[in-house]
């Protein structure tokens, strides 16, 4: 064995850029498998879209279709109505990784890095070695520009392979991303029909035109004509900051003075509240930021913790709302009971977030299955990495026994019911750069706990309700099975004619009719419910049927024509349960 | 007897009438019966049973009561229907007959018991009158008696000699209305276990002593308090009773047949032998023949607590009171035979001879 010098492995030592680490770690990014790439890169592209629409005040409506080339190979085209993109920023946009503008702010947009769309790309360039097609136009009587795109994995570079002008009348703005790359098209839980589909349900303000590979379209119209409450950017909560990064906000701060700082790069601290931090840190309000040494930082970071401060802002960010909310689970679930909570905003490492909760429960679905839940993080449905997310987690860790559905301990409930869980927050805790699953931070297990809980309640009245008259109907029926015996009795011992024992019959009934007062009935009625909706996504097996029945609905007519084939067949609307 | 039997026809009806009346007023009917239970009689030496007393409980047509409201009145139809044909049925066939009411039969024969039992109280007649009868067996008889009942098909007296059934005994049979006794016996014995009667008729000890033995095998059924009763009453003979020393044997056994019980409170004044006493085994006994014991279980203890603090009869009487307590120390219960720890027949050359000579080792 040659022993090695430190200068020999030096000459191996060099900078990795970041679009080969991901090229060689797709599966961070979330590209492990071909039904998940398709997915995510969906993802990618709706996120981005429904981001820039909503930055520029524009209802989005959003076109995406999946063209299946070869057994195993995918076009996939995402086309939105959005402000467009200049034509310098194309390249670095779509082609760099970790190139954005929503890193260095705090705002509950969907993306955060500034990988996902570039990632996508990247994925797509190494499955087909082809570039991707990006036209974008900016304005009225501006010119489209269409640039094809590659990215240098070496230098996490933009490479663009040819840029030119097209006409594009159709729209006044917008941008159209065409990506090839290799796929799998499934339906189910995890496929891209489910996650459009709830992307719809979650953002009520969007329409969105899918074509699926089968050729299928589907349309969501909106179901809100107001945009959601702008998202505006706020400055850190003296809570959620870390040490270093107190110490590096004093190096970089122009503030002349402490009180001055801690009022300019804070929300949420006034003059008051600064001279209480300071004090509370044996501080003068008037040192220097620039002269605050690292104990003294230290000192002033403890003295934050035993400040009360108010929690941040929440204008900041904007929940769906309980209505919405739950409207939108009308949609999906033909169910006998809905119920949703808007928690009051809450902090986390200083920074703010909502959780939101809603439930359906009953009606079509199985009893001795358990619970379906949905995860929504600002709006994105999150189908993957169910078992690793803070959502799970807290439903798991949550009694709900007591609450109506059945639950061996710490683990999902079983029973007829849908839980809807939506976090919203300035940042996103994800347990990793695919975004599957939330992290679990104390407050926001507790948080979602508490909506959790709210939710059950509300849940619990319902099912004791039901039970109450479930039981009450068993007595209706057990007293009308009696009574017949009762006259047959009397008729024995008195030798009465039937007409009376008829009488006794009728006369008893109204006795304990009195007695017991009317019967109340629980129904399942549920006009917002869209069988159509609800179908898409469902496995194959479940659909085959359904597309024998009617080859090819495209548009909103036919929907129609077959909702209400569907509701003849079944009437959902209108069904009694007892 | 015939115009019993009427009457009971008539209060029947009178009963359904009220109902019918009720209903066609629209409002709820109800039932009335008095409650059959310790807390609804009284006690006093002089009367010498369980009284019962004018507690009654109504049971009014609701979701809850349907059920059992329509079973008691079908009941009633049944009993009715059997008066009239001059017909009888054993309680198991009451309940097999009630199979035919569709959703109004019963599940189990306590079910049906306990309806029959609440006509009873209701209309305060004896189960013979609603032309019910006990399916279980009476007691058994053996040594000087003998018993005059009538052969069903002649119709003449049918003279049965209790001495003479060797090593078997006479039964009594569910209705002892109509029987009559001749005898010169001194005493009657009841014990309590099939066992230990046949030790006594193995070796005719009712011919040593000059008794009537009889076998109850437990609570002793209706019949056979009946039929101690009537040798009570119409022989002026004494009743020395002999059970096992629990408090089963005491106020299960012993209280019942002496004074009657609760749950038959309405007809407590027919079946109840008054001038019974109690012989053995008392607490006292353990001690004094040290006989070998079992310790007392949980419910023993349960059952203690609950006379002394609920039952009549107990609180009339200071010596049970000290028995009771005394066992409950001890810890212990004894069994009839466990005097065969000294020697096999010990309970009669020793244990018995000695114990009806002392009155003082007895309880009331």
């Amino acid at each position: 064995m040659v022993q090695k010098t430190a200068e020999d492995l030096a000459k191996k030592q060099k900078q990795i850029s970041i679009a080969e680490f991901f090229e060689k770690n797709r599966h961070l990014l979330g590209f492990d498998n071909p039904r998940k790439a398709l997915l995510i890169a969906v993802k990618e592209a709706v996120d981005n879209a429904l981001d820039a629409c909503e930055e520029a005040r524009i209802l989005p409506e959003i076109n995406v279709e999946l063209i299946q080339l070869s057994d195993d190979r995918f076009r996939m085209i995402v086309e939105d109505n959005g402000p467009g993109i200049i034509e310098k920023q194309i390249p670095k946009i779509f082609a760099k990784l970790l190139y954005g503008s929503k890193f260095h702010k705090l705002s509950s947009t969907r993306g955060q890095q500034g990988i996902g769309i570039s990632a996508t790309l990247l994925y797509g360039q190494l499955t087909t070695g082809k570039p991707a097609l990006i036209t974008s136009k900016i304005g009225k009587n501006q010119p489209a520009h269409q640039i094809k795109l590659k990215i240098n994995t070496q230098t996490n570079n933009p490479d663009v392979v040819s840029s030119t002008t097209v006409e594009w009348d159709e729209k006044e703005h917008g941008t159209r991303i065409e990506i090839d790359m290799e796929g799998a098209y499934l339906k189910g839980k995890q496929s891209v029909d489910e996650y459009l589909k709830q992307t719809a349900i979650v953002n009520p303000h969007l329409t969105l035109i899918y074509t699926n590979p089968n050729a299928e379209q589907f349309i969501f119209p909106r179901a809100t004509e107001s945009l959601p409450a702008e998202v505006k950017e706020i400055k850190p909560h003296p809570y959620g900051v870390e040490l270093g990064r107190l110490i590096k906000m004093l190096d970089l701060t122009s503030a002349k003075s402490l009180q001055q700082f801690l009022t300019t790069e804070f929300v949420r601290v006034g003059g008051g509240t600064a001279k209480t931090i300071c004090e509370n840190s044996a501080l003068l309000p008037k040192t220097r930021p620039g002269r605050v040494s690292r104990d003294m930082a230290e000192q002033l970071f403890n003295g934050i913790k035993k400040t009360k401060i108010i929690s941040p802002p929440t204008d900041c960010i904007s929940p769906i709302g309980e209505e919405e909310l739950e409207k939108g689970l009308r949609k999906e679930i033909n169910a006998e009971f809905y119920c949703s909570t808007t928690r009051n905003p809450s902090v986390y490492r200083g920074n703010p977030f909502i959780i939101e909760a809603a439930m359906a429960f009953g009606g079509e679905q199985p009893a001795d299955k358990t619970v379906r839940i949905m995860r929504f993080a600002n709006r994105v449905p999150l189908l993957y990495q169910q078992g690793a997310c803070a959502i799970t987690n807290s439903l798991m860790h949550t009694s709900w026994r007591s609450y109506g559905l059945n639950q061996s301990k710490n683990s999902i409930p079983v029973g007829p019911c849908t839980i809807v869980v939506h976090m919203t927050s300035v940042w996103v805790p994800f347990t990793s750069e695919s975004k599957e699953a939330l992290a679990q931070y104390n407050e926001i297990v507790r948080e979602i706990k508490f909506a959790l809980q709210e939710c059950g309640r509300k849940l619990a009245s319902f099912v004791n309700k039901k039970r109450r008259i479930k039981d009450e109907g068993k007595k209706r029926s057990y007293i009308e099975k009696y009574i017949p015996h009762v006259a047959e009795a009397l008729h024995e011992l008195l030798g009465l004619d039937e007409i009376s024992k008829k009488k006794i019959e009728d006369d008893l009934c109204e006795i304990l009719e009195h007695t017991r007062g009317e019967l109340e009935e629980i129904k399942v009625d549920n006009p917002d419910y869209d069988p159509e909706l609800a179908k898409i996504g469902k496995e194959e097996k479940e659909k085959k049927e359904e597309k024998e029945e009617s080859e090819s609905e495209t548009g909103k007519e036919s929907k129609e024509d077959k909702n209400d084939k569907v509701k003849d067949k079944k009437k959902p609307g209108q069904q009694k349960l007892m | 007897m015939a115009k019993k039997t009427d009457n009971v026809v008539e209060k029947i009806q009178e009963i359904a009438k009220d109902i019918y009346n009720k209903i066609k007023l629209i409002k709820q009917p109800e039932l009335v019966m008095p409650i059959r239970a310790l807390s609804n009689v009284e006690y006093n030496e002089k009367e010498g049973y369980f009284k019962i007393m004018d507690k009654i409980k109504s049971r009014t047509l609701t979701a809850s009561t349907i059920k059992t409201f329509a079973q008691t009145l079908r009941m009633m139809g049944l009993s009715k229907e059997l008066i009239e044909k001059n017909d009888i049925a054993t309680k198991r066939e009451a309940y097999y007959v009630s199979k035919n009411w569709g959703d109004a039969r019963f599940k189990e024969q306590p079910e049906s018991d306990t309806v029959m039992d609440d006509i009873e109280a209701m209309m305060r007649v004896n189960r013979e009158q609603i032309g019910f009868i006990p399916g279980e067996k009476g007691g058994a008889v053996a040594g000087k008696l003998t018993v005059i009942d009538v052969d069903q098909d002649t119709k003449k007296e049918l003279k049965i000699d209790c001495t003479k059934f060797g090593s078997g005994a006479y039964a009594i049979p569910s209705s002892v209305e109509h029987l009559k006794f001749e005898t010169n016996a001194k005493f009657v014995l009841a014990i309590e276990t099939a066992g230990m009667f046949e030790r006594l008729n193995k070796h005719k000890y009712w011919k040593k002593t000059n008794c009537i033995i009889i076998a109850m095998s437990g609570v002793p059924t209706r019949a056979t308090r009946r039929f101690m009763r009537k040798l009570a009453d119409e022989n002026k003979l004494p009743v020395y009773v002999f059970t096992d020393g629990d408090p089963y044997g005491y106020f299960s056994i012993y209280r019942t047949l002496k004074v009657g019980s609760g749950n038959a409170a309405h007809i407590n004044k027919f079946f109840c032998v008054p001038n019974a006493r109690f012989i053995g085994v008392t607490p006292q006994d353990i001690e004094d023949y040290k006989l070998p014991t079992h310790p007392l279980k949980e419910v023993d203890f349960k059952k203690i607590k609950d006379v002394i603090k609920n039952d009549p009869f107990c609180k009339h009487h200071k010596e049970w009171q000290k028995a009771l307590q005394k066992m409950a120390k001890m810890k212990v219960r004894v069994e009839q035979q466990a005097f065969s720890a000294h020697s096999l027949n010990f309970v009669m050359e020793t244990y018995l001879p000695k114990k009806l000579k002392d009155q003082k080792t007895w309880l009331p």
